[in-house]
C-alpha cells in the first residue's frame, strides 16, 4: 500500500492512515535491526543525498544508518564541505546534485519551507530532516513509535511537551502528528518561549508546568538553547530549571508509568536532571534506536520499495 | 526608442526636440476632482498644455488629432509617490528609463523615487543626477532625498541643498530612523523647506529576523514574524513627534489596523499627517503566501484579513490619502531562493491601477473621484507639485482609463525589468489604455 504523500515535508496535513503505515513498517524494521546482519536489500541501487545545511549529529547519522541498512547509497553533503560558502543558490546546488542522478534528498536547513522549495527544483523524493522553526517530521514519528511500543496505542494518551516551544520544530511536528493520532498534547514553557499566536497549532499552550504535567502519560523535555538567555527570553538557568526543569521531586508527582522523552542532545541538570534522564521512566535511548527504524520506514515507503512483504527478508 | 510588447502595449519616449502637436480627447468621462468636474467633456491640448475642458471642442482644434475616449475615463495623469528605481547602483534590477516606462504603462505620468539607491541620495549632486537621468523619460521623476546621511540614522542629510535642486521630500525608506532624537531633529529641520518627511515606521527591535506577519499563519509556517506592533510603535512615535514639533509627515505603506486607527485619531487632533497604503495591503493577506511564495514577501508584510479590512475603511473614510505601489524591483536570483533569504519587495507600477479598479472601484469601495484624488491629486499636493488637475494652462499630463478591459497579469509583458509581482496570473478589470505626458502620447495599447 502506497502512502498518500510523495514527499515527507512535515506532519501538518498528513493523514492518520499514512502515519499508521509508517509506524507499522517501522516496527517491522525494528526487528531487522535486532538481527545479526541488520541489512535488507530493499533500496539497493538508490542514491540518497543527505543535504545538511545545519550541523547535526544524531539525525544525520540516524538517516545515514537507515540508508545503509536499506542497502541504499548515501552521499553526505554538509555546509562546511560544499560550495555553499561560495554563494551558490539553493536551486543551483540541488540542480547540480540532481544532475549526478540521485533518487532521494534528505534535507536539513535553517529556513522554513526549504523542503517544499526543493520539490519545485527536482523530481527526487524529498524528506525533511528539519527546516527552520517549521517541522522535523521524522523526530515526531520516532517519538510516536516509541510511545506506541510502550503503551500499545496512541489514542487518548496525554503528552506534555515542555521547554522552548517557540523555536522547536519538534514540538510543531509532534503537535500536528499526535493530534492527528487522537492524542492530547499540551505545550508548556515560559511565555517568552511560546508562540505569540499558537492557535494554528491546534493544541493548548500554557506556562503552568503543574497544569501541563497533570495526568500526563508522556513528558517530553526540549533542549534549552543556552544562548537564548542573552536575547532576553529567560533570566537565568537557575530560574529556568526551577520552573521548567524535570527532577526527581517533580517526577514523583507523576503517574507511575509515565514516559520521559527528550529529542536530544540533553542539557543535563537544566531541563532534565541526570537521575531522571538515566532513570527507569526514561526512554531516551530507545527513541534513538527507533529513529533509525522510522527513517528506514520513511525512506522505504517513499523510495519505491516494492511492497510491504519484502520488508522483512 | 519605441518599445512594444506582444500584448500590444507600446511606449513612445517623448521627443522633446519638436513641439507637441495639438490634440483633442473626445467623448470620455472627465474626472477632475480639483475642479469638481465629473462629466462627459472634451479636453483640448495645445503646446503641451491644457487649452480647454469643455462640451464643445474649440474651433481652432478642427484639424487637431483626435483620441476617441468614448466609454473611458479621462483623468489627470496619475502619480505614484513611492517607487524604487534602483538607479544608481542596481541597474540590473531597474533603471530610471525602464522604471518610467513601467510607470507610463501603468498610467502614471509621474513618480517619486526613494533614495535607498547605491549610493544613497543624500546630497545635492546625487539628486541632480537622478533628475538629469529622468529627463526625456516616459514619466516625470521626482527624487526624494535621504533624511540622514547614508540613511544610517545618525546625522542629518543636507535637506536644504537637496530641496534647492529638486528633491520633493525626504525619507530613509527601507529603514526607520531608529533614534527618536534624530527623528525629532529631522522633523524640526524639515520645517524650513515646506517638505514632508516620509516615515518608514518600524521598530526593528521587534521586527528583526522576521520575514512575514507574526500571527497564526507564521506560527504554522515556522517563519519568524514581524508583528503589527513593530509598525504601530513606529507610527505612534512619528505621530507624537510630528504633533510635538509641528512638522509635516507622510506615513508610508500603512499595513495594519492599528496604524489606520492612530492616523485617523491624529488627523482628528489636527496633526499634520498624510498617509499612503499599497495595493497589496487591501487585496492580499498573510495566508496568501501559501507555500512560501517569495513574490508575496515585502516589508511591511502582508497582514491579516482584519488589517486588510481596516486599510480599506481607511481609504474609504479619507484617513489614507494616497495609494502608492512601493514598486520594488528585484532580480530573479533574489526571489528564486528559500523564503527567509528572499529580498523584500514587489514590483507594482504595472498592476497598481488595475488592482485598484478591480478590488476597490468595481466593488464600490472607492468612488472614481476618490481614485483620482488618491492616485493623482493628493500625491501632487503632498509633494507640493502643480499636477493632479486638468486646470486650463497646466501641463497636459493625462491618463485615459479603460474600465471594462479584462486582462490577466503576466509579468513577461512588463516594461519594468522586474518580474516579482504579487499578482501574477490575477484576472483584473481595467487599465490605462493611453498615457499622455506634456501633451504627447507616451503609452498606448494597440489592439
Amino acid at each position: 500500500m502506497a502512502l498518500r504523500i510523495r514527499h515527507l515535508l512535515g506532519l501538518d496535513g498528513v493523514s492518520r492512515e499514512d502515519i499508521v503505515q509508517i509506524l507499522d513498517v517501522a516496527d517491522s524494521f525494528h526487528e531487522v535491526l535486532e538481527r545479526e546482519i541488520p541489512v535488507v536489500p530493499t533500496l539497493r541501487g538508490k542514491t540518497v543525498v543527505n543535504l545538511f545545511y545545519e550541523s547535526s549529529t544524531r539525525t544525520r547519522i540516524s538517516f545515514e544508518l537507515a540508508e545503509k541498512r536499506l542497502s541504499a547509497s548515501p552521499v553526505n553533503f554538509s555546509v562546511s564541505t560544499s560550495s555553499v560558502s561560495k554563494g551558490e543558490t539553493l536551486r543551483d546546488t540541488i540542480k547540480n546534485i540532481e544532475a549526478m542522478k540521485i533518487d532521494m534528498v534528505v534535507v536539513r536547513h535553517g529556513a522554513a519551507g526549504v523542503p517544499y522549495f526543493l520539490t519545485q527544483c527536482t523530481d527526487a523524493v524529498i524528506v525533511n530532516a528539519g527546516d527552520g522553526l517549521h517541522e522535523h517530521p521524522t523526530q515526531a514519528l520516532l517519538d510516536m513509535m516509541t510511545i506506541r511500543r510502550k503503551f500499545g496505542r496512541l489514542e487518548g494518551l496525554k503528552v506534555a511537551i515542555v521547554g522552548d516551544i517557540f523555536h522547536s520544530r519538534v514540538a510543531r511536528s509532534n503537535a500536528w502528528g499526535m493530534k492527528t493520532m487522537g492524542m492530547k498534547v499540551v505545550l508548556c514553557g515560559p511565555p517568552t518561549l511560546l508562540p505569540q499566536h499558537p492557535e494554528s497549532l491546534g493544541v493548548p499552550v500554557t506556562d503552568d508546568l503543574d497544569e501541563a504535567l497533570g495526568k500526563a502519560d508522556v513528558v517530553m523535555l526540549l533542549r534549552l538553547q543556552l544562548e537564548r538567555q542573552s536575547s532576553g527570553t529567560f533570566p537565568s538557568i537557575r530560574e529556568y530549571r526551577e520552573r521548567f526543569g524535570l527532577d526527581l521531586e517533580k517526577l514523583s508527582k507523576l503517574q507511575d508509568n509515565v514516559l520521559i522523552m527528550h529529542p536530544g542532545p540533553i542539557n543535563r541538570g537544566i531541563e532534565l536532571a541526570s537521575n531522571v534522564a538515566d532513570g527507569p521512566h526514561s526512554v531516551i535511548l530507545e527513541q534513538v534506536t527507533n529513529g533509525v527504524a522510522v527513517r528506514m520506514a520513511v525512506l522505504f515507503l517513499l523510495g519505491g520499495g516494492e511492497n510491504e512483504k519484502e520488508v522483512v527478508i | 526608442m519605441i518599445s512594444k510588447k506582444p500584448n500590444g502595449a507600446v511606449i513612445y519616449p517623448p521627443d522633446c526636440s519638436k513641439p507637441a502637436e495639438p490634440l483633442v480627447i473626445k467623448g470620455g468621462r472627465v474626472i477632475d476632482p480639483a475642479n469638481r468636474i465629473d462629466d462627459t467633456l472634451a479636453v483640448a491640448i495645445k503646446d503641451g498644455r491644457i487649452a480647454a475642458v469643455s462640451r464643445e471642442v474649440p474651433k481652432e482644434f478642427d484639424k487637431a488629432k483626435v483620441i476617441d475616449a468614448k466609454g473611458r475615463w479621462v483623468v489627470p495623469g496619475l502619480m505614484d509617490m513611492h517607487v524604487h528605481l534602483r538607479e544608481p547602483g542596481r541597474e540590473d534590477k531597474e533603471t530610471i528609463e525602464t522604471g518610467t516606462q513601467a510607470a507610463a504603462a501603468g498610467g502614471f505620468t509621474a513618480v517619486a523615487c526613494m533614495p535607498n539607491t547605491n549610493p544613497v541620495l543624500d546630497e545635492e549632486a546625487k539628486i541632480r543626477y537622478v533628475i538629469q537621468r529622468g529627463e526625456g523619460c516616459a514619466s516625470r521623476v521626482f527624487p526624494i532625498g535621504a533624511i540622514t546621511k547614508g540613511s544610517e540614522g545618525e546625522e542629518l542629510a543636507p535637506m536644504g541643498e537637496m530641496v534647492r535642486v529638486g528633491a520633493r521630500a525626504v525619507s530613509d525608506d527601507g529603514k526607520a530612523v531608529a533614534k527618536s532624537g534624530i527623528m525629532r531633529n529631522a522633523l524640526n529641520y524639515s520645517k524650513s523647506f515646506s517638505i514632508p518627511v516620509i516615515c518608514h515606521c518600524e521598530d526593528t527591535g521587534l521586527s528583526q529576523k522576521g520575514n512575514m506577519n507574526e500571527g497564526v499563519v507564521s506560527t504554522r509556517m515556522g517563519v519568524r514574524g514581524i508583528p503589527a506592533i513593530a509598525e504601530e510603535i513606529g507610527v505612534a512615535r512619528d505621530l507624537l513627534l510630528a504633533e510635538y514639533t509641528g512638522a509635516r509627515i507622510h506615513i508610508a505603506h500603512v499595513s495594519t489596523a492599528g496604524s489606520v486607527r492612530m492616523i485617523r485619531e491624529a488627523k482628528a487632533r489636527g496633526v499634520n499627517v498624510t498617509a499612503e497604503t499599497c495595493p497589496h495591503y487591501f487585496t492580499l493577506i498573510d495566508a496568501d503566501i501559501g507555500m512560501y511564495d517569495t513574490n508575496k514577501k515585502m516589508n511591511p508584510p502582508l497582514r491579516t484579513a482584519h488589517d486588510r479590512q481596516a486599510v480599506i475603511e481607511g481609504l474609504s473614510d479619507g484617513t489614507i490619502d494616497v495609494i502608492a505601489s512601493d514598486h520594488a524591483p528585484h532580480v530573479s536570483e533574489e526571489k528564486d531562493v528559500e523564503f527567509d533569504a528572499a529580498a523584500f519587495g514587489v514590483a507594482g507600477l504595472e498592476t497598481s491601477l488595475g488592482v485598484v479598479l478591480t478590488f476597490l472601484v468595481d466593488k464600490n469601495l472607492l468612488m472614481p473621484a476618490d481614485v483620482v484624488e488618491k492616485m493623482s491629486l493628493n500625491p501632487n499636493k503632498i509633494l507640493g507639485l502643480p499636477g493632479g488637475t486638468l486646470t486650463v494652462g497646466k501641463a497636459a499630463d493625462i491618463t485615459i482609463i479603460d474600465l471594462k478591459a479584462s486582462w490577466i497579469v503576466d509579468s513577461r509583458h512588463f516594461f519594468s525589468k522586474a518580474r516579482n509581482t504579487a499578482f501574477e496570473g490575477f484576472p483584473l478589470k481595467g487599465y490605462a489604455c493611453c498615457t499622455i505626458l506634456d501633451g504627447r502620447v507616451v503609452f498606448e495599447r494597440l489592439s
